[in-house]
C-alpha cells in the first residue's frame, strides 16, 4: 500500500500551550481516514500543518515523499496544488460568482488561459457535486449545503491527489450531512483522491471512514475501523459512539 | 510598569518588522508570474470612480470656505484681488493633497481594511494561499497600486473643484468673471507648486493602500477584528499622511524653494 502522507512525532505549541504532543499518522493511497476528537484537541492544527499553513515545532511531515518543512516557497506551492483543502465554512470568495470562484484556481494555479477549457472543467466539476444550475449565482445565494458542495467543487477542479476536509458536515441538517458524506465517497471513486476527514459527525464518520483515528489531548489514542472502535471497551472511545 | 513598557516596545518593533516584511512581499510580488490587470482595473474603478463624488464635494467646499474665510481679511488690506492667487496656492500646495488624501484614508483605507479583514476571518485568504494561488499578488499588489495610481488623480479633480468653489465664493459678495478668476489663479502658480504636491499625493496613495491592506491582511480571527482592522486602517493612514506631509514640506523647502 502506498503511503501518501506520513507524520511522525509532530509537535506544535502556541505560546505556552502545547497543542500537538507527538502526533503520528499515515494516510494510504485511495484511503478515507477520519479523525475524531473533541473540539480544541488539535485536529485542525494537524491538517493545517500538512499544507504548511502552520509550521511545526518538531517532527516530520512527508507529503507525497516530500518533507514539508524543507520546501521553499515554489516547492510548497507545487505540493499544495496536489492537496485540496475544504474549509469548515467553505471559504468561498464572496466578491466573485460561482463561475469565477471555479475559474480562479484554474487561471492562477494551473495557468489555464483557454476560456472554453475553463468552462468545460467548471461544468464537469459542478455536475460531479450536483450543482449544475448554480454557475451564475453568487456565493451568498447558496444554502449551507450548496456552499459546502461548491467549496468541494473548487477544491476538486484542480484534480488534487489528496483532499483534507475540515469538518465538512458542520452546521448542516442530518439529510444534507448524509448527502455530503455520500458525496465524499463518490468523489473518492470518481477522482481517486485520498482523504483526511476531520469531523464530529458520527454519521459522516460511519459513511466515509475506511479507518478512524481518535485524538485526545494532542495525541492519537485509538485507531481502527468504525465497527472496531464502536465495540471498544474504553469508555472515552465509547463516548463518541453512544448517542 | 517597566514590564508593560517593555511589552509595548516589543509590540512596536514586532509591528515594524511585520510591516517591513509585508512591504517586501508587496514589491516581490508585483510582477511575479504576470500582473493581475483585471483586478487592478476593477480596483481602480472601485477606489477611483466610487470615491469621486465625495472628493468633488470636499474639493468644492474647501475652495468655497477658504475664499469666504480669507476674503474679509484681505479686503481690510485692500488686497481682495489676491483671493484667487491665495486660494490657488493654498489648494495646490497643501490643502488639496492633504484634505483629499485624508478623505481617501477614511473611505478607501477603511474599505480595504474591512474587506481584507473579512476575507481573513472567513478563511478566504487562507483558501487562496492553500490552493497555491498568490493572495499577496491578487489582493494586496492590485489594491496598493490602484491607490497609488488613483489618489493623485482624485486630488487633481478635487483641486479643480476647489478652484470652482473659490470662484463661486468670490462671486457671492463680489463680482469677478470666471476668466479673470482662473487667469489670476493660474498666473500665481509655477511648476514647483504642482510637482512636489503631485509627488506627495503618489506617496499618500501608496500609504493609504499599504496601511489598508496591512491592517486587513493581519486581522485576527473573529468578527470584531474586522471592525478593528477598518478603524485602525483609517487612524494609521491619517497619521501617515500627516507625518509624510510634514516630511514633504521640509524636503520641498530645502530642495525646491532653497530655504
Amino acid at each position: 500500500m502506498n503511503t501518501i502522507i506520513q507524520i511522525e512525532n509532530l509537535k506544535k505549541s502556541f505560546n505556552e500551550t502545547e497543542v500537538l504532543k507527538g502526533v503520528n499518522l499515515t494516510l494510504n493511497k485511495g484511503e478515507n481516514l477520519v479523525v475524531l476528537g473533541k473540539s480544541g484537541q488539535g485536529k485542525s492544527v494537524t491538517i493545517q500543518c500538512i499544507v504548511g499553513m502552520i509550521t511545526q515545532d518538531e517532527g516530520s511531515i512527508k507529503v507525497l515523499g516530500q518533507e514539508i518543512k524543507d520546501l521553499n516557497e515554489v516547492e510548497l506551492k507545487n505540493i499544495r496544488v496536489k492537496i485540496g483543502f475544504l474549509f469548515q465554512h467553505a471559504a468561498l470568495y464572496d466578491s466573485m460568482t460561482v463561475r469565477e470562484n471555479l475559474a480562479f484556481p484554474l487561471r492562477r494555479v494551473l495557468q489555464i488561459k483557454d476560456e472554453a477549457e475553463i468552462e468545460s472543467l467548471s461544468i464537469e466539476v459542478m455536475k460531479a457535486v450536483g450543482l449544475s444550475d448554480c454557475l451564475d449565482k453568487n456565493p451568498s445565494d447558496l444554502s449551507g449545503g450548496q456552499r459546502k458542495r461548491m467549496g468541494l467543487a473548487r477544491t476538486l477542479i484542480v484534480k488534487p491527489e489528496i483532499i483534507l476536509y475540515d469538518e465538512p458536515t458542520t452546521g448542516l441538517d442530518t439529510i444534507t450531512s448524509k448527502e455530503i458524506s455520500h458525496l465524499i465517497l463518490d468523489i473518492r471513486e470518481q477522482y481517486k483522491a485520498s482523504s483526511i476527514i476531520i469531523t464530529h459527525d458520527m454519521l459522516c464518520a460511519r459513511i466515509t471512514a475506511d479507518r478512524i483515528l481518535i485524538m485526545n489531548d494532542g495525541q492519537f489514542i485509538a485507531e481502527g475501523t468504525y465497527t472496531e472502535l464502536e465495540n471498544s471497551n474504553n469508555d472515552f472511545i465509547n463516548s463518541f459512539f453512544k448517542i | 510598569m517597566r514590564e508593560t513598557v517593555t511589552l509595548k516596545l516589543k509590540n512596536v518593533f514586532e509591528d515594524i518588522g511585520d510591516q517591513t516584511q509585508f512591504a517586501a512581499a508587496f514589491f516581490r510580488n508585483i510582477f511575479r508570474n504576470g500582473f493581475e490587470w483585471n483586478e487592478f482595473i476593477r480596483q481602480c474603478y472601485l477606489i477611483g470612480l466610487k470615491s469621486l463624488n465625495i472628493v468633488l464635494i470636499t474639493g468644492f467646499v474647501l475652495g468655497f470656505v477658504l475664499t469666504l474665510q480669507s476674503q474679509p481679511t484681505l479686503k481690510d488690506f485692500g488686497a481682495e484681488g489676491y483671493v484667487p492667487n491665495m486660494v490657488a496656492i493654498s489648494i495646490i500646495r497643501e490643502m488639496g493633497p492633504v484634505i483629499t488624501s485624508l478623505i481617501c484614508a477614511g473611505k478607501i483605507a477603511s474599505g480595504i481594511g474591512a474587506e481584507l479583514g473579512s476575507m481573513k476571518v472567513t478563511e478566504q485568504i487562507s483558501a487562496m494561499d492553500v490552493s497555491g494561488a498568490n493572495p499577496i499578488q491578487y489582493l494586496v499588489v492590485t489594491r496598493i497600486l490602484a491607490c497609488t495610481f488613483m489618489v493623485p488623480l482624485l486630488v487633481l479633480f478635487a483641486d479643480a473643484m476647489s478652484f470652482f468653489g473659490g470662484y463661486v465664493g468670490t462671486n457671492i459678495s463680489g463680482d469677478m468673471t470666471g476668466i479673470l478668476y482662473f487667469n489670476k489663479s493660474f498666473a500665481s502658480l509655477i511648476f514647483s507648486d504642482f510637482f512636489p504636491a503631485f509627488i506627495k499625493t503618489i506617496v499618500f496613495g501608496f500609504a493609504i493602500g499599504f496601511v489598508g491592506c496591512y491592517k486587513g491582511y493581519h486581522a485576527n480571527k473573529g468578527t470584531e477584528s474586522v471592525g478593528i482592522a477598518a478603524n485602525s486602517a483609517v487612524v494609521a493612514a491619517s497619521v501617515w499622511i500627516i507625518v509624510l506631509d510634514a516630511l514633504a514640506v521640509q524636503l520641498t523647502s530645502v530642495f525646491v524653494y532653497n530655504q
